[in-house]
């Protein structure tokens, strides 16, 4: 429980960075539906059944879903009872609590392993921003003065290849890369053994989108985990689900029928910088416990943001 | 929300049977889970109230038709609305008078768009239209390359641009050249872009205001969540669409999206992806995806492929058979082929309803030819009196196929077993063959073994 979450203490370090650019995507869509959580605890009053209907609207808008939003609406109502709070920003403080502490639950940081590369597949479905995401964080840990090797492991999508080795090319970090319709698991072991033998300190490997219901194409990036793990069998040590924020409830299925099938470290959630708040990880953290690695907010490569809950409830809450 | 609408009204409408007007609490205590439900698939709330305030008014005080519980009749005006508000059925695209028809595709990052380029132009093609592709997509690595082998594999021409990169400019040109080159269809792939982001929802208009299309489509996932009226409505608003492409509709979606985009905008929705080859693109209905908006499966879907694959002579044949108990294995193996014919058993199960739901559910496709080549090893005796087969001649059985005896017996069992189903059925009334009833239905599996 974080005690000094409250309107006042928004993370200091995030303004004009992370914070701001979230919350300015988000306040556009806040300033269009009704009036947004924030200004519901604007005035005085009573907390009353009126308060928590408006509230339920507001959490479902953000694609928070049925059940979360009736477990963080349980939650609130015993926490204000017990606490005996009468004002709308005792609630409100309350509220972000709650939220920051679902979200906080599972958080770990992405550990890399000794003397070896950490290997980071990337899996999601069609047009969750799979190649941005791992252009963007493949610049960013070069940034941190890491040696990365990229893995264009999407061999089935027309100029999926292309686009990595795009990224690759402005970013300059090695591209292993087969022709179009080559064979994804080839692509990975040759990833991860440049890796070893380069003695870089990562390797990120790149999958073709899919449908999470897609039988015979779980099997394959089954295939590919396993391949990986001939050349390391410690690898893949980071295996991150990227979901999109304009995907609402089926997000949820996304991310359990990937996990059941390979086991996820961890999720990036894309775009952001929309007016989608993303309310659904509240869902994914109670359901699934895995932690949030990333957040895109935007195009640049500085878009890419180490997920911060705090930040996050204050931008989907707003005051 | 992981059972379908239909088992929660059930439900709720099991204390009411034999009631025989639909009243006020009964009314508003369907309509909170029928809400529930329509947040689960992601339709808008605003959507989500208007909608059950039509839904209240409507049922109110109408009468229970005397062939169905309370909760179906629910259902059933729950779907009514759903498809009148969905809107008619497929609209195809006018083409101009004055070729080329000139079609341009917006929508979010993701969201589809360049495949969906190539799935139209692919359509097209077979209708004999000439087309030029146009990628206009100058921001995203790689995607006027995505677009140039989509065209490459189709045969279908691609502008190439050459050094210019201002989106208007590539458009222009390329609707020039379309109409010296008498090209019947250009359809302009432009970058993905948030409603929000000022710039490039200007370049949009730009683009519209220099060539004048024919047709606005706004791409849209199936999977979108509550922001979906508000974009869909920016969008509109910004440039003024003409359709809607709903896309990746062949995974789990409930797509409650689309119904928040066509209330808010009005706007059809002609084509449906469902998946990532080029030939995976549907002409809209909307009664099929009112029943996957409320968890009821792609029945129609299903019934439909059905009914185009088997030959209706064949089936009458069939049912002369079954009601004189003279269904054979060799009949057996016809129906096996016949199943086959309508697409892998995988697609068709996800089409019945709550099949989807059963986790883990994994079809050997293996087994049906298992099961043929099993047949096939059989003497025309053996086919027709399976009561014949003794051990060795499971044994020969069993070499011939590439199977075990254990198999044979298997098979044997089964189809003792589905022989005594079929008396059962012709004792009854049976018109056709319900392939809804031979898969079983939530969680009943049809397993060949």
């Amino acid at each position: 429980m974080s005690e000094e979450v409250s309107n006042e203490q928004a993370p200091q370090e995030n303004k004009g960075g992370f914070f701001s650019r979230l919350k300015q995507g988000l306040t556009k869509t806040r300033e269009s539906m009704a009036g947004g959580i924030g200004k519901l605890f604007k005035g005085k009053g009573e907390v009353g059944p009126e308060l928590l209907d408006e509230l339920e609207e507001s959490l479902l808008l953000a694609d928070v879903g049925t059940r979360a939003t009736e477990f963080i609406l349980d939650e609130l109502k015993r926490g204000v009872r017990d606490a005996g709070h009468r004002e709308r920003q005792d609630v409100m403080a309350h509220l972000k609590r709650l939220m920051v502490e679902i979200l906080e639950e599972n958080q770990r940081a992405i550990e890399f392993p000794s003397g070896m590369p950490l290997v980071l597949l990337v899996i999601g479905v069609n047009g969750s921003g799979k190649t941005t995401t791992i252009g963007k964080l493949a610049a960013r840990w070069k940034m941190d003065g890491k040696k990365v090797v990229l893995g264009a492991g999407d061999t089935f999508r027309a100029a999926a290849i292309e686009q990595l080795q795009e990224w690759a090319r402005r970013t300059d970090i090695p591209c292993i890369h087969q022709k179009s319709g080559a064979d994804p698991s080839a692509v990975a072991y040759d990833t991860v053994q440049a890796a070893v033998n380069r003695k870089l300190d990562a390797a990120i490997i790149d999958t073709a989108g899919r449908l999470q219901t897609n039988v015979n194409l779980m099997e394959e990036l089954k295939k590919v985990k396993r391949v990986i793990g001939k050349v390391l069998p410690s690898a893949p040590h980071e295996t991150l689900l990227v979901l999109d924020a304009s995907i609402g409830q089926n997000s949820l299925s996304q991310a359990r029928l990937f996990h059941e099938a390979l086991s996820i470290d961890g999720l990036v959630m894309t775009k952001l910088d929309g007016s989608a708040k993303g309310g659904v990880l509240l869902n994914l953290s109670r359901e699934l416990g895995i932690p949030v690695r990333y957040v895109g907010v935007g195009e640049k490569v500085e878009d890419l943001q180490e997920f911060n809950a705090k930040a996050f409830v204050e931008a989907l809450v707003g005051e | 929300m992981f059972e379908s609408l239909s088992t929660r009204l059930d439900a709720i409408y099991k204390k009411l049977r034999g009631r025989g007007v639909l009243k006020e609490p009964d009314v508003d205590e369907a309509l909170r889970e029928i809400r529930i439900a329509l947040i689960e698939a992601d339709v808008s709330l605003p959507v989500v109230k208007t909608f059950l305030a039509a839904i209240r008014e409507k049922a109110v005080g109408q009468e229970v038709l005397r062939s169905l519980t309370p909760g179906h009749q629910m259902v059933k005006i729950v779907s009514e609305e759903l498809t009148a508000l969905l809107g008619e059925d497929f609209k195809e695209i006018q083409f101009a008078p004055q070729p080329p028809t000139i079609i341009l595709m917006a929508g979010l990052q993701g969201s589809g768009k360049t495949t969906t380029v190539g799935k139209l132009a692919r359509r097209f093609k077979q209708k004999g239209k000439t087309c030029l592709l146009v990628p206009a997509d100058v921001y995203r690595p790689a995607a006027i390359e995505q677009l140039n082998i989509l065209g490459k594999d189709l045969g279908i021409d691609v502008y190439q641009a050459g050094e210019e990169k201002d989106p208007v400019v590539i458009c222009q040109k390329a609707v020039q050249e379309a109409r010296r080159k008498l090209c019947q269809v250009v359809i302009l792939d432009t970058a993905g872009r948030h409603q929000i982001d000022e710039a490039l929802m200007t370049e949009l208009r730009a683009i519209k205001q220099t060539v004048s299309p024919h047709e606005i489509l706004f791409v849209a996932d199936a999977m979108m969540g509550q922001q979906a009226a508000t974009i869909a409505q920016a969008f509109n608003e910004a440039v003024g669409i003409d359709g809607v492409v709903l896309t990746k509709l062949d995974g789990d979606a409930r797509g409650g999206a689309a119904l928040s985009i066509k209330s808010v905008t009005g706007k059809p929705i002609r084509f449906i992806g469902l998946g990532e080859k080029l030939d995976a693109l549907e002409p809209f209905h909307p009664d099929r995806l009112v029943s996957k908006i409320l968890g009821m499966g792609d029945v129609l879907t299903l019934v439909e492929k059905a009914r185009q694959t088997y030959e209706l002579e064949e089936q009458e044949e069939l049912e002369k058979k079954i009601r004189k108990n003279q269904f054979t294995l060799e009949d057996f193996r016809d129906q096996l082929k016949q199943v086959q014919k309508m697409g892998s058993i995988q697609q068709l199960m996800s089409m019945i309803p709550g099949m989807s739901q059963v986790k883990g559910l994994k079809v050997d496709e293996g087994a049906f030819s298992r099961i043929e080549a099993m047949i096939n090893s059989m003497t025309r005796e053996e086919r027709a009196k399976h009561q014949i087969i003794n051990a060795s001649r499971k044994r020969r059985i069993a070499e011939g196929s590439g199977t075990r005896v254990n198999d044979i017996n298997k098979l044997l069992k089964q189809f003792a077993q589905m022989q005594k189903m079929m008396k059962k059925f012709s004792s009854g009334k049976m018109r056709g063959l319900n392939l809804g009833q031979m898969f079983g239905g939530r969680g009943g599996g049809f397993s060949p073994f």
